[in-house]
Formats: C-alpha cells, structure tokens, sequence
C-alpha cells in the first residue's frame, strides 16, 4: 500500500516539502493517497480530510482543484508534445495523406492556354461594337419613311415654280394655289398668310428672307408681295420688275434677286424707291433656279434653256440701263431646265446643280462628277454631313441622299408617288421638307438629329446679313411702305 | 521473321511515354473540338488511331499542348505521373463545368528494374481508338456548353517532383457534387490509363 502510493506519484517529493497538517486518527484508514496529495494547498479546511472511511465516501475529502488538476494535466501534455514532436508530426501528415488521399502534387502550366478568341458570335460582336465603330463613327440610321405627312391640296404642279421655302425662323412656308400658308415646325400651328387675287395668282415662288422676318412672294402676275410675317402684313410690292410670271427668288442680304419668265434676273434693293439694282440677262427661256453662294459673292441661276450662269456681284454694273452684264460661267452641259441648285455649305465655290427630266444629271461645277439620275427637281446640301439629297420627279419620285464626294447613294426615299416638287431645310438643317404632285409635303429627319452630330460644317449657307440685324435698314423699310 | 515480331510487340518505358502522352495530345484536341472551347474553323483534320481526328490549327494551342507533352513524357518516364486532367471552365466565371480525368497507373517494376513489357501496337491503338470514339461521343450527353469557355491542364504528380520553372502549383478545381461517366481504358502494360469524365449537372433539369 505503501509503495505504490509513493511511487506513482511523481509529485511525493514536493508533498514533503508542504507543511503537512498533524496526522489524524482516521486520516490513514482513510483515501490518504488519491484524495490527499500535498500539492492541496489550496484547501481550506485541511482538517476536513480526516473524516469518512473506506465505505462512506467522504464528501469533503474530495478535493476538487486536485481532480481537476489531474483530469486536465495530461492533456496539456499531449498537446505540448503534438506541437513540438517532429515524429508526431510526420505521423499526422502521414496519416493525412492516407486518408484524405493527397499523395500527390496537383501542377498547372504558369502560362494558360490563349483564350478562344473570336468565340462565336457573342465576342465576335463585342470586338467589333466596341474596336470598329469606335473611331469611325456609328453611320447613322437613315429613316426610310417621312416622318410626318402634311396635305398639300391645290399644289400647282409645275415643274418651274418654287413654292416652298423654311425660314431661319423655322417657320415654312407653302404657296397652294392663291394662298400662302404658313406653317410653325416648333408648334405645328398654321397661319394663312395671304391669298392672292384671282387674276394676280397662283403664287409661283416663295422666299424668306435671311433673317426669316420678311418673306417674298412672287406672283404669276409677274408682281412681287413682300410680307412681314410677324405682323402678318405686306411690306411693298414691287411692280414691273417681270414681264412674266416670277418663277424664282433668292435672297442675298437686302437684295431681293427675281428669276422671271422672260428670262431676266433682277436684283432689287427692297430698300429703294427703285429698287431694280442691276438686271442680268443671259437666259432665254424662264428662269426657274436662283441661288445665292453662301459668301452672298455668287449667284447661280437656271433656267428653262438648259443653262446654268454664275453671276459674280463684283462683275456687276450697277446701272442697270447699261444692261450688260455678263455672267462669271455658263454652263451648257445639262439637257433639260435646271431647277435644282445647291451651293456646297462647306466648299464655297463647289456648285450642284440637277437637270429636269431629259438630263437626268447632277453636276458639280469646280469638281467633276456626273451621275445618271432621273429628273432632279431640287437639291439639298446636308449642313452638318457632307451629304447631297436630291429630289426626283417622273420615273421614281423619289428622294436620294448621296455621300459626296463619293456619290455613293446612301438612301433613297420612294415614298412620294408623284413628282418631288421642291424640298426645304429646316433652319438647323436636319428637317427636310419636300412637297410633291402628289399633294403632300412630307417632313424628313434625313439628315440626322442633333444628338447625332455635332455640326462639323460651318453651315456658311445661313446668310446673316443686315435684314434684321441692321435697324436702320429696316427702319428704311418701314418708312418706305408708311 | 519471328524475331522481327517479337520486337514489334516489345514496350519500352519511353515508347509507352510517349504513346501516353500523344494520346493525351489528340485526346485534348478531340475534347477542345467536340466541346467547342475553341471555334470548328480553327481545327484540321488527320488521321490518327484508324479515325479522322482533329487537330487545332491555333498557335497559341499548339504550343501549349506541344509543351504540355513533352513535360509529361518526362514526368511519365519516371514513373511520376498519377494523372492528367482537363478542366473546362467558364470564361466569366472560372466556374469548372467539365473535368476530363486520365488516371494513370506506372507499373513500378518497369520503372525501378526496367523490366520489358510485351504488347502489341495494334492492340494499344485498338483501345486508344475505343477511347477517343467515346470521347467525340459524349456530346450525347454532356451538357451543353453554352457560354465562351477555357481549359486548363492539371498534371497530377508524385509529391517528390520538383516543380518546373514553368509550372505551377494548383487547386484541383473539382466540381461539387459532379456527374461522373468512366470511359474506356487503356493499358501499355506499363501505363494504365483510365478515363473518366466527370460534369457539372444542369440544375434545371434536376428540377
């Protein structure tokens, strides 16, 4: 009994260094080895220890601290030698690999295999949305169908007159039959202007002047009506300038420019009292085109004799008795009336011109192409795109968009099913308007929309002279009709 | 006469190599072509185990599986290669859909004694052919890789091999609860390869 107690104790020594408590009769009898280890300082009642016998368990011999002591000790120990045992370690991943099976290395090339490229459509579209169009612009979408349809009814259908025109102001304005309509694009409302007199009428040309204040309207009566449109009344009218119908007009600042039948173009100052400043002869049949170069320097007309003629205002005598003056060009190369002109906004002395129904061709004067067309009954420059529309009567009657100067046809319009009359553009260039035989005036966003360009060109074409900027001119004006 | 036989039938360490590893060459290829990780027009076709396989005609894929091979000759020849597997994994997501496993089992006696082993080309081929017909047709079944994908290589080795410059250690880019299909096998008698295809199920069909 007393061996055993000793010896398996690796902490007897220490006990004897405690100080023990005086030995009690029943302290021997009793569980003197497990249940009293002199490591129990902490007990509080050594004396205790003394009670219960070998049946009756003693309570209060129990010593907790050391029960705990002896429960937790060897499991600290594993722990410790777990952590610090090289052999143990081994065992442990040995016994891990056994089990969890990682007997090997799992490797992989450091450089993976490309990437499918051009995988199907999907990134096949991704590269090409995002690499291709980005530098070149998106082309834009090209409405195929108007994008509003107007009536027109009782158009004159005459291949020579000029009954539409859209002012700076964005206001346009149609001549049907006697009456002059006009038509508001930013509220859509319709104002009747004027409508003329039985035997002065139809109206055959309109124009706004640069500043879209004032507009004129020429007459088969050969009279010519200028308008003020924001307080609906006439200005003047100018009288004799014509023996014939007044077929064309343009504007270039103060000058007032009419294309009759006879064949003559006069300038007239609206300003004067006699306001013919100069007459230019050189067609011989009506005159039906009248366009003023974006500089106001240059002055296109055609006309019915197959002839288009540059008038440069530098060249002009400015009495107009002496009646000689010659034109800059005359080109003779079209086989029909040339109606259709159009100055280049971008290029300025780069002229379009389009012959009626025989020539089929639109010419570019200071450049050199000739396309087969089918009659060219107007011409448009895009403002914004180097872009031409041309507007078609018999055979197709349609609408053409080129590129220029490619001329590659980028969309044709076949909605119109008669003969395309005239078109107009709208002040920011990207509303078209075009009336036809058919008696519609359809409105086109052909040359884009504002969120789509910003204006690359300047559009030079938009003449800002001294109508409307100018008071005293307009004073003069107003003086002269009071 | 017989003689000449006799050495046709005769197998050597490094022949098995590399019979291994071609294998696994035209068996990357057959896996990238059917499952369309890389597109149709970028394959060629050859002729190879009695049948018309394809082979990718991308640069950049030749080069990894040429260099792949030669790396797994070298591992095969000691005897250091437990498996080769190919992952297919999503291009957006790195989400593995595909796992193509070859177990390989080295005879060890070949590697540590060089003992010679005996068995015919024709036989090999056999199985290799039997294998790469089951792999063209696992279209069948697999499900349908629907969205750009890329591949990986893993080379399963011996724990003592030393890792090449150009390798790296990897995860083993398993599936979670895969659909597994083993697929024939094929046996040098001193490389035993088995196949075994194991794919993410379609979820919406369990449903």
């Amino acid at each position: 009994m007393e061996a055993p107690r000793s010896g398996s104790f690796p902490t007897a020594k220490r006990c004897r260094l405690v100080p023990r408590p005086p030995p009690a009769p029943l302290e021997v009898a009793g569980a003197r080895g497990p249940y009293m280890p002199p490591l129990c300082t902490k007990s509080k009642n050594p004396s205790a220890k003394c009670y219960g016998d070998r049946f009756i368990p003693d309570r209060s011999a129990m010593d907790m601290d050391m029960a705990y002591f002896l429960l937790t000790e060897p499991k600290k120990e594993k722990e410790n030698t777990d952590m610090l045992s090289p052999a143990e370690e081994a065992y442990k991943r040995l016994l891990a690999e056994k089990l969890l099976n990682n007997r090997s290395r799992i490797l992989t090339f450091r450089n993976k295999p490309p990437e499918p490229e051009g995988m199907v459509q999907q990134l096949f579209y991704e590269t090409l949305t995002s690499s291709q169009t980005k530098p070149a612009r998106k082309r834009r979408h090209i409405p195929q169908f108007s994008e509003r349809t107007l009536d027109a009814p009782g158009i004159v259908d005459d291949f020579y007159l000029n009954i539409l025109d859209w002012g700076c102001k964005n206001v346009m304005s149609i001549a049907l039959g006697n009456t002059l309509y006009l038509w508001n694009s930013a509220d859509g409302s319709i104002t009747d202007l004027v409508t003329i007199d039985e035997d002065d009428g139809p109206i055959t040309s309109v124009s706004w002047s640069c500043d879209g204040q004032r507009i004129a309207v020429g007459l088969n009566s050969s009279d010519i009506q200028l308008w003020d449109t924001s307080s609906n009344r006439m200005l003047r009218t100018l009288h004799g300038v014509h023996q014939s119908r007044v077929g064309s007009l343009a504007w270039n600042k103060n000058i007032l420019t009419t294309g009759g039948m006879d064949g003559n173009i006069v300038n007239n100052d609206v300003r004067m009292r006699s306001h013919v400043v100069q007459i230019y002869r050189g067609h011989k049949d009506e005159v039906c085109g009248l366009r003023w170069s974006g500089s106001g320097q240059q002055l296109a007309s055609g006309g019915n004799d197959n002839l288009v003629h540059i008038w440069d205002v530098s060249m002009a005598s400015s009495n107009p008795s002496l009646g000689h003056n010659r034109w800059l060009h005359r080109f003779g190369d079209h086989l029909a009336a040339v109606k259709a002109l159009a100055w280049c906004p971008f290029q300025s002395n780069l002229l379009a011109s389009g012959g009626g129904g025989d020539d089929r061709h639109i010419r570019f004067w200071n450049t050199h192409t000739g396309l087969c067309l089918n009659s060219v009954c107007a011409l448009l420059w895009n403002k914004n795109e180097k872009e031409l529309l041309s507007a078609h009567g018999y055979v197709q009657n349609s609408l053409a968009l080129w590129k220029y100067p490619s001329m590659v046809k980028l969309a044709e319009l076949e909605d119109h099913t008669a003969r395309v009359l005239c078109l107009a553009q709208s002040p920011d260039g990207f509303t078209v308007a075009s009336v036809a035989a058919d008696e519609t005036l359809r409105l086109w966003q052909i040359f884009g929309t504002s969120e789509d360009v910003k204006p690359v060109v300047k559009t030079d074409n938009v003449r800002v002279g001294p109508w409307g900027t100018d008071c005293s001119y307009f004073q003069g004006l107003i003086a002269l009709v009071v | 006469m017989a003689s000449r036989t006799a050495s046709k039938d005769i197998i050597t360490l490094r022949g098995s190599a590399a019979i291994v590893s071609e294998f696994f060459g035209y068996a990357a290829n057959s896996i990238l072509y059917n499952r369309g990780v890389y597109p149709e027009e970028s394959f060629t076709k050859v002729k190879k185990y009695g049948l018309t396989m394809l082979l990718t005609q991308d640069e950049g894929v030749k080069t990894f599986i040429a260099n792949l091979n030669t790396q797994l000759s070298e591992w095969l020849e000691a005897g250091k290669l437990q498996r080769i597997v190919l992952v297919i994994m999503s291009k957006a997501t790195s989400e593995v859909l595909e796992r193509w496993n070859f177990s390989i089992q080295t005879d060890p006696e070949v590697v540590d004694k060089g003992v010679i082993k005996e068995k015919s080309d024709k036989e090999i081929m056999r199985e290799i052919q039997a294998i790469m017909r089951q792999v063209a047709s696992c279209i069948t079944y697999l499900p349908c890789l629907d969205e750009p994908c890329i591949f990986d290589v893993l080379a399963y080795t011996d724990m003592d091999v030393a890792v090449p410059f150009t390798w790296v250690e990897s995860d083993a880019k398993l599936i979670d609860n895969p659909q597994m299909v083993k697929l024939h096998s094929f046996d040098t008698k001193i490389h035993k390869v088995d196949t075994l295809v194991s794919y993410k199920v379609d979820e919406w069909d369990e449903e």
